[in-house]
């Protein structure tokens, strides 16, 4: 694979609808506004924190908007339940429980991982990937237990009072702890894994388009899925779900949408290993 | 006026001033008299006029220069306008003209015993005894020829000037050091809210050196009959906070200070005893924080670790300081009924913040302690497992991170070295 400075001009196919990709771009702002304006508080002993809050517009403002930022998260998190909700009592879809289509951890999962390994050291091929691979499934997966545990040790702390009628107080203590330290798991692999294996890693560098494009080139597929790849040409559906390249325009959006998001997430995680470093 | 240049002996406590500011001594109102009845025989005695003849002249000089001119206005309109310079420089008496340069110090106690008394015990006067050439004596605060009533404006030691009197020397680095003197606090005295009210309001009410050092018997903090010193600054404080000393006096840290300990807050460790802030001030309230935490440094760090440590780091008043909770002046222990942490008054304090505060609710603890098994049992095991999860999936990931680089950035080099080899 090459970089692409440019988007490629070769035939492309889909591979996330414009709903989804709406969908991770409202997750991306939110969790980025999360991240920006929760950290100053996880590391307030931090010397970047004060400032931090201060840019927000102080510590009140930044806890408004954390707030905010958190309805987004949980309107989106609520929407992707609902669609799933959707997809199998309406559509009568249960591709979303088994198979390739599957968030769903699968036997081929640990081969995969195990292939994959041996990759890495030299020690076999590239394992055949299917539509969605094991660290991708991982990401998901992370990204859904934290939402439930942060967001909701995030509603305890919001509405404590009204929670304290069926809780006790000390359970808050623990819902600081987690929604912190839950959070310093979420940043850390967004920031950090997530980022590499998705846009960072050579082959990938600077970042993966297909999110904000929808689609990725035909031949890229063939070579990082070749399971689902060739699923998609026997069944036919490749000529189905063949699509032009994306607009100029679109392209350049993403970008520019990547770049910015690239470059908070990687800066916060500078300030976190400074903090960490530091204390 | 450089006379402390030539005041040598140790037990000196003569002055060149005609008198004492008697009036700052409570109910001692004395009419300065002349020290005993003159005697009518031999010589006559020297007027004011014999004196002025020489004096009032503004070249008069010693023999190496220094001037001697003393105005006959500066006499008139000091408080001692009534008496004759002999009355002070009673060596002159019966002098005859021109007389020595050398003259026997003046005495002030002559007249002001009292005062004089009161000095004694000074660290003014324990200095000048221990040899200090720049230790104040009576002159130094109250002027010489031109002491006036502190009653006067333009007196040196009128309240709105005491402050300007003591930094005459206490401002001064070059005094300081020759004196050892305690760091220049002049300037953070004016910044106060005690300073400002003074000089820049005029408030009469506001306090100026003297009322919490005294005037002439000013000693060392570190003595305990010292008015600022631990033991009895709650008491001086409250010569104008009077009901603030009394809350004080009824909590928790009083009651160690009565012992004698000084391991305790007095009122100066928590407010400074120079740079007094309004309490109101957001700096004041989040800095008073830490001055808890050099004492109770377990309770501050586990504080920091809460939300309302962490807003309050951060430099947000909105949520709770250690006061909030404890109170301030009257901090008593949650085993007292009438401590704001006793369990019975818990939902009464958390709901000065928390209006739907209850029973459940206050079972929070706002000092948690997740490496203490003992008191936060679930909090330890909860932290102990999201510690045992972040290191588990970074390790792990970052493993699977590092060994994909490398076989990617091997996959790159080959690719792009291989062209250039055939």
């Amino acid at each position: 694979m090459t970089i692409e400075r440019v988007p490629a001009t070769s035939r492309h196919v889909i591979r996330f609808s414009r709903t989804d990709r709406l969908m991770h771009g409202f997750l991306m702002f939110s969790f980025l506004g999360l991240a920006l304006t929760g950290l100053p508080l996880l590391f307030s002993h931090a010397p970047w924190a004060s400032a931090l809050a201060r840019m927000l517009g102080g510590v009140t403002v930044a806890g408004v908007l954390h707030r905010i930022f958190a309805v987004i998260l949980i309107a989106v998190f609520v929407t992707h339940v609902a669609r799933l909700l959707r997809r199998v009592y309406v559509e009568k879809d249960y591709s979303i429980f088994w198979g390739p289509s599957s968030m769903v951890p699968q036997p081929r999962d640990l081969r995969e991982l195990r292939g994959h390994v041996l990759w890495f050291l030299g020690r076999g091929p590239r394992p055949a990937f299917e539509r969605y691979t094991y660290w991708e499934k991982f990401d998901y997966w992370a990204v859904f237990w934290g939402m439930a545990i942060i967001g909701g040790s995030g509603l305890m702390l919001w509405f404590s009072e009204q929670f304290s009628r069926v809780l006790p107080g000390w359970v808050f203590n623990i819902a600081l702890v987690v929604h912190g330290e839950e959070a310093l798991l979420a940043v850390g692999f967004i920031f950090t894994i997530h980022f590499f294996n998705g846009h960072l890693r050579p082959e990938k560098f600077p970042m993966d388009m297909v999110i904000f494009t929808g689609s990725v080139p035909e031949s890229e597929l063939q070579h990082e899925r070749a399971a689902e790849y060739e699923r998609l040409r026997r069944s036919g559906d490749l000529e189905r779900l063949a699509v032009k390249p994306p607009r100029r325009s679109t392209w350049r959006l993403g970008r520019a949408v990547g770049t910015i998001a690239l470059t908070i997430g990687t800066a916060l995680v500078i300030l976190i290993v400074f903090a960490l470093i530091t204390t | 006026m450089r006379i402390r240049g030539v005041v040598a002996s140790a037990v000196a406590l003569w002055a060149l001033a005609l008198s004492l500011s008697v009036r700052a001594l409570p109910g001692t109102v004395a009419i300065p008299q002349p020290p005993a009845e003159a005697p009518a025989a031999a010589q006559p005695t020297l007027t004011n006029t014999d004196c002025f003849d020489c004096h009032d002249d503004d070249s008069a000089a010693r023999a190496d220069g220094r001037s001697v001119t003393v105005k006959p206005a500066a006499v008139e309109q000091s408080i001692h306008a009534s008496m004759d310079c002999v009355d002070c420089h009673q060596d002159l008496a019966t002098a005859e003209l021109p007389h020595a340069e050398t003259l026997k110090k003046v005495d002030c106690a002559g007249c002001h015993g009292d005062a004089d008394e009161l000095f004694k015990v000074s660290a003014h006067a324990k200095a000048r005894a221990d040899g200090s050439l720049v230790a104040a004596s009576c002159v130094d605060c109250h002027g010489t020829h031109d002491i006036r009533p502190k009653t006067d404006p333009e007196s040196k030691t009128h309240h709105l000037n005491v402050a300007a009197t003591c930094a005459a020397c206490h401002g001064n680095a070059e005094i300081i050091a020759k004196g050892h003197m305690p760091r220049d606090m002049t300037q953070a005295f004016a910044d106060s809210i005690h300073g400002r009210v003074l000089n820049k309001s005029g408030l009469m009410v506001a306090p100026t050196c003297s009322n919490c050092h005294g005037a002439h018997d000013i000693r060392p903090p570190k003595d305990p009959e010292s008015r600022v010193g631990m033991g009895n600054v709650a008491s001086t404080c409250g010569t104008c906070h009077e009901g603030i000393a009394r809350q004080f006096k009824g909590g928790v840290h009083a009651a160690v200070l009565e012992t004698g300990a000084t391991n305790a807050p007095a009122c100066q460790t928590c407010h400074t005893s120079h740079s007094v802030q309004r309490s109101e001030s957001r700096g004041w309230q989040l800095s008073v924080i830490n001055q808890c935490g050099t004492c109770h440094a377990e309770r501050m760090s586990t504080f920091r670790d809460t939300f309302h440590g962490q807003v309050s780091t951060l430099g947000s008043r909105s949520a709770a300081g250690c006061a909030d909770c404890h109170g301030a002046h009257e901090i008593l222990p949650a085993t007292d009924p009438r401590s704001p942490i006793a369990p019975a008054n818990l939902v009464a304090t958390c709901g000065k913040c928390h209006e739907n505060a209850n029973a459940n609710f206050v079972k929070f603890d706002p000092h948690a302690n997740k490496h203490d098994r003992a008191r936060n049992p679930a909090l330890y095991y909860t932290s102990k497992f999201m510690i045992v999860l972040l290191f588990g999936v970074f390790a792990a990931f970052g493993l699977h991170t590092v060994l994909w680089l490398g076989k990617e950035a091997r996959l790159k080099r080959e690719r792009r070295g291989k062209p250039a080899a055939r």
